[in-house]
């Protein structure tokens, strides 16, 4: 019994979200829909209470080693689940305006994050796979949310179908490696691979990786993002962008560091191989985009190439700077994000690249932000998006990796072109004629775009230090388990 | 007089307090907020000169050693280091002369977003000035990085016609050359352990690393500084930038090319250095013919000077991997004197284009008759550009060749030869412009320069002409930081 006890404890964040969730599903059910805002403030109350849980909890592992709760999976949490809480402030004022308001959105969000806090604490193959599914369901959902939009639908179903090819692979990788291994649990794992030299293993970690790979939409498994961008619901779409992209890396640096550590040289090139393709994906595909969602996906998939060139580095600088990039990332795609909702002209949003012409004279501060924002994701120092790639390249050219790093350098200054012509579109560009000006911004999205563009300048300049420090922890601590 | 602590942030920063004042001014008072952006922007450079001028008369220029030292550890991995020698001194200086002049010179010329235009130019002076100040890798980096948005945003909202693609062919070059540049500074950070520039001076690379190192960032100074074949991008920006961002593109953001060389190839990679000298040569040899032959050819004159400019580039580059006193002596020199000039020349095309809204060379003709005090400028900013004795052209011109003569004589005569093609395009132009019968009809009514105008190029005839016959008063600065930097580079070859 005090065995479970503990265990319980250990896994508290996530059992928080779970019957929290759970309870706010059965508040919802007998309130109705006219609930949804107070369900979501509810939801964001829980989503920051598991954080505190998170953060203040004990480190060990529960449940025979199935669950881990170390710094990495703190670490990962709180960004995975604050991510949350932001999406569902996002969701909250945009479900009102398109008249779709409905409980159940931020109760999804607050079970995927349940599923996502069990992918950064996974300590086996089973709570790995449980953790994907469950987060995974909840994002289907998510994404054909506007059901009765044909491209929420298109999208839905989209991500459901390459969503379950890709836990088919992942599965079947998970049953070659238990198959030549015997154990599901990483350590053990890793203690077998350390002993013995196995081809089925490797093939199996290969399945793994390219299930994985999937969720963080790196190229060349990133067919689905693009249209996922574009036809989910955005605040939907800045969810998909942010949590499970952080909690499937951590996922990533944990099974590859964890019960791979010895087979470095092996996933190594597989990760390097797939940084580079979504380098050139990322960059080359983003040029010729005229939807800002689409070009978000583009951007994102070469965005994902760097981080996990972090990991692919093999070091603990490298996963410290693939948690400081995730972190840095997070905080800009929400601004982008933010700043798309808060956008529209006439009722209708501004989705078109080009649209966004005049915004200057309209809207001097939003296109302040979004300026701010574009020189960042393109790595302009001293912005965050710069400290994002100066650690992840850092890590890489002390493993080694000069070419790669070379490579991903050169793929930004061309991916530079499509966030200069954002800035120049804002700015060098006078109001097309005819163009009625742009509504009210809502005051939530205006708020979280402001933050997130003085997140990346000027406040970043200070908080790099901490987030250095409390990534370090991360990094140092995990693989204790 | 002591040295004042914190100086060398307060110069740094300066700028930037100005930008604020412009931006809370616009909020408190949008209708009268354009007269308040220039004289806030003048009065702010102004003081960031004076605060300058008194940095140099505190500096002790026989001490080789960094002066005004200011050092805090930032985080992890990167420190608040800043310091300057005798060479980069000398930058922040002409970088405090020019920003004044550049305010002025848009005075009335620019009429639209003037707010925006001060505060980009303010917070371009702030950049240029780090870059000069900062004895950290990636303080440096961050500086010599963030001039490119301010100088992006001048050239595309108040350039001319073809101003986008100019602004966005700036940007994506420069930011190519110096990708490469924040590569190997990780590597070097991560293998050494330090970031500071000092320390990293006395570290000795191994000689497998040295040649990678050398050519990243050789692969960003370059782009900047223009050099043959990478200099494509500079006559566009130029054509395309207002006035001031000419000047100050070719006065300055070329110089940092320049410093680069003299701060990182050369005292860090001193073997590699040795090894590409003759590359280096090639190149400035093929930019000082070449580019002078296409200058020659120009019909827009803010092209042909800025082919001019690439040309006389050449000469800095040679002078620095010549690698002796003369060399880098005469390569600083001719910087800083290149500073004065160009500026002025851009200065110079301003004041017509201004007036006439063209600058094609083919529709000007017989301006001597209208305005004798325009010609008499002109003339001798033309003749300082071909390097006439008595204007500080000449001092660089000369002292970068009698450097490159002891290590390659094969370069100095190409050199020597593209002082004479210099002098074939510079007074071609001359000619056309100023000489003969007025020919178009529009140029009847041109009118000389204005007080305005002349109280902005006084400082820079002084300037070019003082130090033509005073290079003391630059050479003395340099010459403890400069014989330190040779005498190493030279120990470390082993010559």
């Amino acid at each position: 019994m005090p065995d479970l006890i503990s265990a319980l404890h250990l896994s508290a964040p996530e059992a928080t979200l779970a019957v929290g969730g759970l309870v706010l599903l059965m508040l919802g059910a007998f309130m109705g829909d006219k609930s949804a805002r107070f369900i979501s403030a509810l939801s964001v109350g829980l989503l920051v209470a598991a954080t505190a849980v998170a953060v203040t909890g004990p480190l060990g592992m529960a449940f025979n080693g199935a669950y881990v709760a170390d710094p990495l999976a703190v670490y990962g949490k709180a960004v995975i689940f604050l991510s949350s809480a932001v999406a569902i402030v996002l969701g909250d004022g945009w479900m009102k305006r398109s008249r779709i308001a409905k409980f159940e959105y931020p109760i999804l969000i607050v079970l995927a994050s349940a599923g996502m806090g069990m992918m950064a604490s996974s300590g086996d193959l089973i709570s790995l796979y449980v953790g994907i599914e469950l987060h995974s369901l909840a994002l289907y959902i998510l994404a054909a949310y506007h059901r009765d939009d044909l491209k929420a639908s298109e999208a839905g179903l989209k991500y459901f179908v390459l969503g379950a090819l890709s836990s088919g692979l992942l599965l079947y990788g998970a049953s070659l490696i238990y198959g030549f291994t015997g154990s599901m649990r990483f350590d053990e794992i890793a203690a077998y691979a350390a002993a013995n030299e196995s081809t089925g293993l490797i093939f199996g970690l290969v399945f793994l990786i390219c299930g994985l790979a999937f969720k963080v939409s790196a190229a060349p498994f990133h067919m689905w993002t693009p249209d996922v961008y574009e036809g989910a619901p955005t605040p939907v779409v800045a969810l998909f962008a942010t949590a499970p992209k952080v909690a499937a890396m951590v996922l990533i640096a944990r099974t590859l560091e964890g019960a791979f550590a010895g087979s470095h040289d092996q996933w190594s090139q597989v990760l390097i191989l797939i940084s580079l393709i979504s380098f050139a994906v990322g960059a080359f595909g983003g040029l010729v985009q005229k939807d800002l969602q689409r070009l978000l996906a583009y951007s994102s998939i070469a965005n994902i190439g760097y981080a996990l060139l972090g990991i692919a580095a093999g070091t603990t600088l490298g996963v410290q700077a693939m948690l400081i990039f995730m972190t840095l990332y997070v905080i800009d795609q929400f601004g982008f994000f933010a700043i798309l909702l808060s956008l529209s002209r006439g009722g209708k949003p501004i989705r078109k690249i080009a649209d966004l012409a005049g915004l200057r004279k309209d809207k001097p501060v939003t296109a302040i932000a979004l300026t701010v924002l574009s020189l960042s994701v393109l790595g302009m120092p001293p912005l965050a998006g710069f400290w994002a790639k100066f650690y992840v390249f850092g890590a890489a050219a002390d493993a080694g990796y000069w070419m790669v790093g070379a490579a991903g350098l050169v793929a930004s200054v061309v991916a530079g072109f499509y966030y200069l012509r954002i800035i120049k579109l804002m700015w060098f560009d006078p109001t097309p004629e005819g163009v009625g000006p742009t509504d009210a911004s809502p005051v939530e999205a205006k708020t979280i775009a402001w933050a997130s563009a003085a997140f990346s300048f000027p406040l970043v300049i200070v908080a790099i230090g901490w987030i250095d420090h409390f990534a370090g922890i991360a990094a140092t601590g995990f693989g204790a388990g | 007089m002591p040295q004042i602590p914190y100086i060398l942030s307060v110069v740094t920063f300066l700028p930037l307090v100005g930008a604020g004042l412009i931006l809370l001014a616009r909020l408190f008072n949008k209708a009268g907020a354009d007269g308040a952006a220039r004289w806030i922007a003048l009065l702010t450079t102004l003081v960031t000169l004076a605060v300058s001028a008194v940095l140099v008369a505190t500096f002790d220029p026989s001490s080789a050693a960094y002066q005004f030292v200011e050092r805090y550890v930032w985080f992890a991995g990167a420190e608040y280091h800043m310091g300057v020698d005798g060479i980069s001194i000398l930058f922040v200086l002409l970088t405090a002369f020019l920003m004044p002049i550049c305010i002025l010179a848009s005075w009335t010329t620019i009429k639209d977003r003037v707010v925006d235009y001060m505060i980009a130019f303010l917070v371009l002076e702030t950049l240029v000035i780090g870059v000069f100040t900062s004895l950290d890798l990636f303080l440096f980096y961050i500086f010599f990085e963030g001039t490119l948005v301010p100088m992006f945003i001048i050239i595309g909202v108040w350039g001319g016609a073809n101003r986008i693609y100019a602004s966005y062919k700036f940007f994506l070059y420069t930011l190519l050359g110096s990708v490469l540049m924040l590569l190997a500074m990780l590597w070097m950070a991560a293998e050494t352990g330090t970031t500071s520039i000092p320390a990293l001076k006395e570290y000795a690379f191994s000689a497998e690393a040295q040649p990678l190192l050398w050519l990243a960032f050789f692969a960003s100074f370059a782009v900047k500084m223009p050099m043959w074949p990478v200099h494509t991008w500079l006559p566009d920006a130029h054509v395309q930038a207002p006035t001031a961002g000419s000047v100050i593109l070719a006065g300055i953001l070329l110089k940092l090319g320049g410093y680069g060389f003299l701060l990182f190839n050369l005292p860090m990679f001193p073997q590699a250095s040795q090894t590409f000298a003759p590359l280096v040569f090639a190149l400035s040899a093929i930019a000082i013919v070449y580019t002078s032959l296409v200058a020659f050819r120009q019909t827009d004159m803010k092209k042909l000077i800025a082919y001019s400019s690439v040309a006389h580039m050449g000469f800095v580059t040679m002078g620095i991997f010549a690698g002796n006193d003369q060399g880098v002596q005469g390569a600083v020199f001719q910087m800083l004197s290149h500073g004065l000039i160009s500026g002025a020349l851009f200065l110079c095309v301003g004041v017509v284009y201004d007036r006439m809204h063209t600058r094609e060379i083919a529709l000007y003709g017989g301006l001597t008759a209208r305005m004798p005090w325009f010609a008499a400028i002109f003339m001798l900013f033309t003749m300082a550009n071909v390097g006439l004795p008595g204007t500080s052209g000449f001092i660089g011109e000369i002292l970068t060749m009698v450097g490159i003569y002891e290590v390659s004589t094969w370069t100095a005569l190409f050199a020597a030869s593209g002082v004479i093609f210099s002098a074939v395009y510079a007074l071609t132009l001359y000619r056309n412009v100023m000489f003969g019968e007025i020919t178009n009809p529009a140029m009847k009514a041109i009118t000389d320069v204005d007080k305005r105008e002349l109280l902005i190029f006084a400082p820079l005839i002084i300037g070019t002409l003082w130090l033509g016959f005073q290079p003391g008063l630059v050479l003395d600065y340099t010459a403890a930081s400069v014989e330190a930097l040779t005498t190493t580079y030279r120990a470390a070859i082993g010559g």
